[in-house]
């Protein structure tokens, strides 16, 4: 059992108790129902909709961004030093506790 | 007084962005949506390129686990088709007689695949790809296939195209058109796509038209052309547009013209009934003076967005948002911002013979669409351009050395 604390756009804190190794952070906040993340492009690095911003205590946890995430997440109005495309965080029982919080839309 | 009621048509994108809209707004009546597909709300854009490949599952395909609906309230029915409804009286009916009552209707039926009707397109192994089960039938059948012949050079036609191509079939691409995706894309875009295709060894014809399919019962085995050429098949893909689902709504007398009128705010000529997505004739203000209809994921998630809004009772506001598009073929990532148009000005952005470029349209001096080809963040950049009204002109475009991003405003200081 791993868990993910994730911080919506309306500032309510929301717990997924089971986190699904293997599966992204982005899959797990959609099938959670998390309000307005819309990850409309599902995955594919082509839209910048499941944008956030990763607790800097587990930042360096994830691979670094390839160039076509760090081009999107560029692009934002709302990039942070840890901000990540969450389509592409894969998570693992390790990361048990993380912490993402929902960017505004662009 | 019974429970205030919101029935949704369709369980598409649109239909089920309306439904997760009105409870992420607090919407707290009942909320029926209807599909009749035998699925929950799957995304489509992966049927052709990674469910196709089998890099991902049925149930990663799911917008929402199948146990979302009920813990929140949503009343999903699946299988079943809506087959009258009653304005006066505020109800629809289902193919299995089942009535609803509705305070507000949406219709979110999409489109349907439009059929090529040439003798043998009904012989086994010639394929449509729209559905999850459509695709799942062309995954099974990819690993016997060793020629397949793709009919229409569309966004459908190519990304299929593409993917067969990568698991190492001759693949073969027809299009009545002078060139791939003709009705949206620049010329000059189309020309790099020809290019870029054929290196991944996609043949293309165009100017030409099937005359019939040939085979037996036990499957097509060639497609023949008016012009008489015969490309052996043993697998056939029609992509060749589709036709909205107007007849339930025609039926009830709405106005229909290619999709259901709607107004600014997506309402039909029915005030108690909206429509979004694929199926909506919308005026668009990035479309001056025509109503269109877009088939996108963005079209139907920002509609479903601003209907549920408007049913929840917020200040009425005009549907305005920026037409965006993206399309995956194989290692081709081409993404659109604005309207597509004809008769605009094409700048060329990159190095010639480059899969990484950009073309951007211009009528007049005014930016109206940029299409981009392996440059995510170029797309990303141009929305804000586009949507900002944000003065650019042709020869900054074409200045590879100029920084469009200095064109932004700047941002605000950190907070």
């Amino acid at each position: 059992m791993s868990k993910l604390i994730v911080a919506t756009r309306t500032g309510d804190e929301m717990v997924i108790e089971s986190g699904k190794p293997g599966r992204t952070v982005m899959e797990m906040m959609r099938d959670e129902g998390v309000p307005d993340l819309l990850a409309l492009c599902g995955g594919s690095r082509s839209c910048a909709t499941c944008h956030v911003w990763v607790d800097p205590a587990f930042a360096d946890r994830f691979p670094p961004a390839v160039e076509e995430e760090e081009e999107l997440l560029d692009s934002s109005s709302h990039r942070q030093p840890t901000s990540r495309l969450s389509c592409q965080l894969k998570w693992s029982d390790d990361l048990d506790g993380l912490r993402v919080t929902l960017a505004p839309d662009d | 007084m019974a429970q205030p009621t919101v029935v949704i048509i369709g369980a598409g994108q649109a239909g089920f962005q309306v439904a997760v809209s009105l409870r992420e707004l607090h919407y707290d009546g009942r909320i029926v949506v209807i599909g009749d597909e035998p699925h929950a709300p799957y995304q489509r854009p992966p049927l052709s390129k990674i469910y196709l490949l089998g890099e991902c599952t049925d149930e990663q395909l799911l917008l929402r686990p199948a146990t979302y609906y009920a813990q929140h309230g949503i009343d999903l029915i699946t299988g079943k088709r809506a087959v009258a409804i009653d304005r006066s009286r505020r109800k629809v009916a289902l193919e299995d007689d089942s009535v609803i009552d509705y305070d507000h209707l949406v219709l979110a039926m999409g489109a349907r695949n439009r059929p090529l009707p040439v003798p043998g397109a009904d012989l086994p192994n010639v394929c449509f790809l729209r559905t999850m089960d459509e695709a799942a039938a062309l995954k099974a059948r990819l690993s016997h296939t060793k020629s397949a012949v793709v009919i229409g050079a569309g966004f459908i036609g190519l990304e299929f195209a593409a993917s067969a191509r990568k698991q190492g079939i001759d693949v073969t691409v027809l299009d009545v058109a002078d060139r791939p995706m003709a009705r949206a894309l620049s010329k000059t875009m189309s020309a790099v796509f020809m290019r870029e295709h054929e290196k991944l060894g996609i043949k293309l014809r165009f100017k030409t038209q099937v005359m019939h399919l040939l085979g037996g019962p036990e499957g097509v085995s060639a497609v023949e052309t008016v012009d008489g050429q015969v490309l052996p098949a043993d697998l056939v893909v029609i992509g060749i547009g589709v036709i909205p689902n107007v007849d339930l709504a025609a039926t009830c007398d709405l106005a229909v013209e290619n999709g259901i009128v709607v107004d600014e705010f997506l309402q039909t000529s029915d005030p108690y009934i909206s429509a979004v997505g694929d199926i909506a004739a919308h005026p668009n203000p990035y479309a001056p003076g025509a109503r269109v209809r877009l088939e996108s994921i963005q079209n139907a998630s920002d509609q479903a967005r601003c209907v549920a809004a408007r049913i929840m009772g917020q200040q009425p506001a005009a549907y305005d948002a920026l037409p965006w598009f993206w399309s995956t073929q194989g290692p081709l990532k081409l993404q659109m911002a604005g309207m597509p148009a004809a008769d605009c000005e094409e700048v060329f952005r990159g190095e010639p013979g480059g899969s990484v470029c950009s073309v951007f349209l211009f009528r007049g001096d005014k930016l109206v669409c940029v299409e981009t080809l392996n440059r995510p963040a170029e797309h990303m950049l141009a929305r804000k351009l586009i949507a900002q009204r944000i003065p650019v002109t042709p020869q900054q475009v074409a200045d590879l050395k100029f920084d469009l991003k200095s064109l932004l405003p700047k941002p605000p200081a950190a907070a």
